[in-house]
């Protein structure tokens, strides 16, 4: 039998897991200081799966590092915060000092604070001026729409984006805090040529994203409903986005029970104590009761087919696992994304039914690799809504199928392709994609190459529209 | 499109084995009666072989304690672990059948949200029956599954997908976390009953739990090897993930997947957190190396077959790892032992040794 663990270093593990509350450091002995910063430390290192991202800048972190030394790793934000940081400092200790002389840490952005445990109560609350909903309105009545979600968004602020090729007026109930734009309005902020081929039908909502100034933006499609769950609540589908949204996402490894964040759950046995402060969650994407999101093939085959199966679970999409989001339902943290949801994929015969459309299963996996390289988590499953009955498969499958086809190629391209260390905003990393799509896929077929330059505009538009609305 | 499966689930009783590691009793066979009794057990007993293990009427079964285990593997015996869940891996290697579905002596039939009975193993092989989808995630989760499927944009040529190798269940009740989490959350009990079952994504690591697993083990069975653990070992309670981690490369290599999820069973009892700790210490700072150890491993070309892909790891095992600490070194050699063990009592079929009744 080996020598079990010492009082004093069982003491130590466990002051690591309470670093946060702890207000002084400076009573203890120097080389228990030194240990408990050094093991805080190590606790930190842990490799980064890219592949060619080598030089090991933490590009969301907290510390910059130097990165001679360290090559395939990669630091990211762990325990060591500023708080902690100035813990150690304050203590005034020499060799803890020095330790962080030549380690290199300097704070350089703003803290991604990891979400403890502690916090959870926290990112229940809401600051509704931190949302906004948008609903792309491709019906023009939105009374029974906006009806059923009333007891949901009326707190927030809507942003309701009119389809351009909608003729009829809208009709919205009263009771609501919103903006509606309409063709003109777009035409007067993009120009009348962007607002034709980049927002129209589904693609109208990205004209909210454009131009929303809040922090997260929920999304969810003007067919659909609240949902109830198993013991017949109402799904607060926007609460739980936000959830998701303000919980860390855990790309890394995965998590038997999936997210380890939700109340009675945590991280299993074997999962790396490293890995358990997770990294902020940029795309929230949830799921659909009743009409489920099949494609017209799917659909026309199994007419009776009906998602009653509801799962209880929001788990983390793994690093470099690509999955198709669907636009139906969904929440994402524009300062950390908004660029990178964008309308390029425009299908020859597109149409006002989803299953006519794969613009939203482009973008979200433009938006997944750019989460994956900037090091940010995507999640998957609830919240649910109930998607109503609308539109025949067979009807949309004699019309366009191209879009089925055209994923054989969409799919193994997001999966291989890698963007350069230069690429730290999301706006750089469209840029590189759309090169790569034109380079690649762009003799493949031509509405791919009309993609890449949709999202090469599109990166434009954002930057001009955003230096605009900037105070 | 997928598949929906109208027929019942086949028994598959003459094509799988149920492993059971135990120390103590199997009184808590008598629960799982109804579901287990067409099947052949293998019992591998771990601890004092002098001990008597009583195994309730009517179940179909051979023993193995220690003295078993070293008369059949001689030398070779060292590979297996003693004191430990672990040496339930020797089960795996004497059985003749296809499939395994392992489960720990604390684990009890579990009931659905309706209070229905959750038949486990017949939910674990509806997981191998059925194909994986590793390489594009599916949002409605296991697309074979009764009214389910593939959703839009997922890919027709990769509806197909690829053998299932592992399932792996979960557990309601007493959670598998490690002895910290336990210690600073004592009463935690998963009520939480997600009715999913998902593959997990090639390239993605997870940890393996053993108190609730399937495998196929023509496709797999010599990636199984739970390592050395427990009586001499530095480490304890890292048998399952370890044998995960490198089944894991494994399938990703070679084109399998491995589902998790469904279906839960109930698990009883909250073992020692301080006992825990002792046996996990290691392996808590340990798994910070094993981890991108694994992430990063890659196999080569000619890796064609397990035992291959198993014996190359191995080396790798010994090259990298050894430099954490000398207990890999070990760990390196007893997982070439497996192997030479495995193909020992499982030759290729034809071979000329069947007549010698190693074969069944």
């Amino acid at each position: 039998m080996r020598t079990p663990p010492s009082l004093v270093s069982l003491a130590i593990d466990s002051a690591l897991a309470q670093l946060s509350n702890i207000s002084d450091l400076s009573f203890l002995p120097d080389h228990i200081l030194i240990d408990l910063f050094l093991s805080q430390w190590s606790i930190l290192k842990f490799e980064y799966l890219s592949g060619e991202n080598s030089a090991g800048e933490a590009p969301c972190g907290i510390f910059k590092l130097p990165v001679e030394g360290f090559l395939k790793r990669t630091l990211r934000a762990g325990k060591l915060t500023e708080k902690i940081l100035k813990l150690f400092i304050a203590t005034g200790k020499e060799e803890v000092l020095s330790h962080i002389e030549a380690l290199n840490i300097q704070l350089v952005l703003t803290p991604v604070l990891p979400t403890s445990k502690k916090n959870l109560s926290m990112s229940q609350i809401i600051d509704d001026n931190d949302v906004d909903i948008v609903i792309g309105a491709l019906h023009s009545d939105l009374t029974p729409f906006l009806d059923e979600w009333r007891p949901v968004f009326s707190r927030f602020h809507l942003i309701i984006v009119k389809d351009p090729d909608l003729k009829d007026e809208l009709k919205i109930p009263g009771g609501f805090n919103l903006h509606v734009y309409t063709k003109s309005d777009i035409d007067k902020a993009v120009g009348s040529a962007s607002s034709a081929s980049l927002f129209s039908g589904y693609s109208c909502r990205y004209f909210g994203y454009l131009i929303s100034q809040k922090k997260y933006v929920v999304s969810i499609d003007d067919d659909c409903v609240p949902a109830r769950d198993n013991n017949g609540g109402l799904i607060d589908a926007v609460a739980q986005h936000i959830s998701n949204l303000t919980t860390p996402a855990t790309p890394f490894f995965f998590n038997t029970l999936y997210d380890p964040f939700c109340k009675g759950a945590d991280f299993v046995r074997g999962y790396p104590f490293s890995l358990r402060n997770g990294v902020t969650c940029a795309l929230s994407c949830g799921l659909w009761l009743n009409l489920a999101d099949y494609d017209a093939p799917t659909q026309a085959l199994k007419p009776g087919q009906r998602n009653s199966r509801y799962v209880d679970a929001v788990l983390t999409v793994p690093a470099r696992t690509m999955l198709p989001v669907s636009g139906i339902n969904i929440g994402f943290n524009r300062e950390v994304v908004g660029p990178a949801l964008l309308p390029a994929l425009r299908l020859a015969k597109e149409g006002k039914f989803r299953w006519e459309t794969v613009e939203d299963i482009w973008s979200g996996m433009c938006v997944k690799v750019v989460c994956d390289h900037l090091g940010v988590g995507v999640k998957s499953g609830l919240p649910y809504v109930w998607r109503k009955e609308r539109g025949d498969a067979i009807e949309s499958l004699k019309k366009e199928w191209e879009g089925v086809k055209l994923m054989e190629d969409v799919v193994p391209f997001f999966q291989s392709v890698r963007l350069s260390q230069a690429a730290v905003t999301p706006e750089d990393c469209v840029i590189e994609m759309a090169a790569a799509v034109k380079e690649r896929l762009g003799p493949v077929h031509p509405v791919f190459a009309r993609a890449a330059e949709a999202m090469v505009e599109w990166v434009k538009l954002w930057k001009v529209v955003r230096t605009r609305l900037s105070p | 499109m997928a598949q929906t499966s109208a027929s019942p689930t086949p028994l598959l009783k003459d094509e799988l084995d149920i492993v059971i590691p135990t120390i103590r009793n199997l009184d808590f066979l008598e629960m799982w009666r109804p579901f287990f009794q067409p099947y052949h057990l293998i019992i591998v007993q771990d601890g004092d072989p002098s001990k008597t293990i009583h195994v309730p009427e009517g179940f179909d079964y051979e023993l193995y304690n220690r003295n078993d285990i070293n008369r059949i593997l001689g030398p070779k015996a060292s590979c297996i672990s003693f004191k430990d869940s672990a040496c339930r891996c020797f089960g795996y290697m004497v059985s003749k059948k296809k499939y395994i579905f392992t489960i720990d002596d604390d684990c009890f039939v579990a009931k659905d949200p309706s209070g229905k009975d959750i038949n486990a193993l017949e939910q674990h092989i509806k997981n191998l029956l059925s194909p994986s989808t590793p390489f594009f995630f599916n949002t409605l989760y296991d697309p074979y599954r009764d009214g389910a499927d593939f959703v839009r944009g997922y890919p027709f040529s990769l509806r197909e997908g690829v053998p299932t190798a592992v399932s792996h269940g979960l557990w309601l009740n007493i959670p598998d976390y490690d002895a910290p989490t336990q210690l600073v959350k004592p009463l935690e009990r998963n009520s939480r009953f997600v009715d999913a079952v998902m593959t997990i994504p090639k390239g993605t690591l997870f940890p393996m739990c053993g108190m609730n697993l399937g495998f196929n083990r023509e496709l797999i069975g010599p990636a199984m090897y739970f390592g050395l653990m427990g009586d001499g070992q530095p480490i304890g309670r890292y048998d399952d993930m370890w044998a995960g981690w490198c089944m894991k490369v494994i399938c990703d290599h070679l084109g399998l997947g491995v589902k998790t999820g469904l279906p839960y069973i109930w698990h009883s009892k909250a073992s020692n957190p301080f006992v825990n700790l002792k046996k996990e210490y290691k392996g808590i700072y340990w798994q910070e190396e094993l981890i991108p150890f694994f992430q990063a491993a890659t196999l080569s070309k000619d890796c064609t077959t397990v035992q291959k892909c198993y014996l190359e790891l191995s080396k790798q095992v010994k090259a990298k790892l050894g430099k954490v600490d000398d207990y890999f070194i070990k760990l390196a050699d007893a997982m070439v032992t497996w192997i030479e063990a495995w193909d020992e009592l499982n030759p290729p079929k034809g071979s000329a040794e069947l007549p010698n009744g190693k074969g069944k």
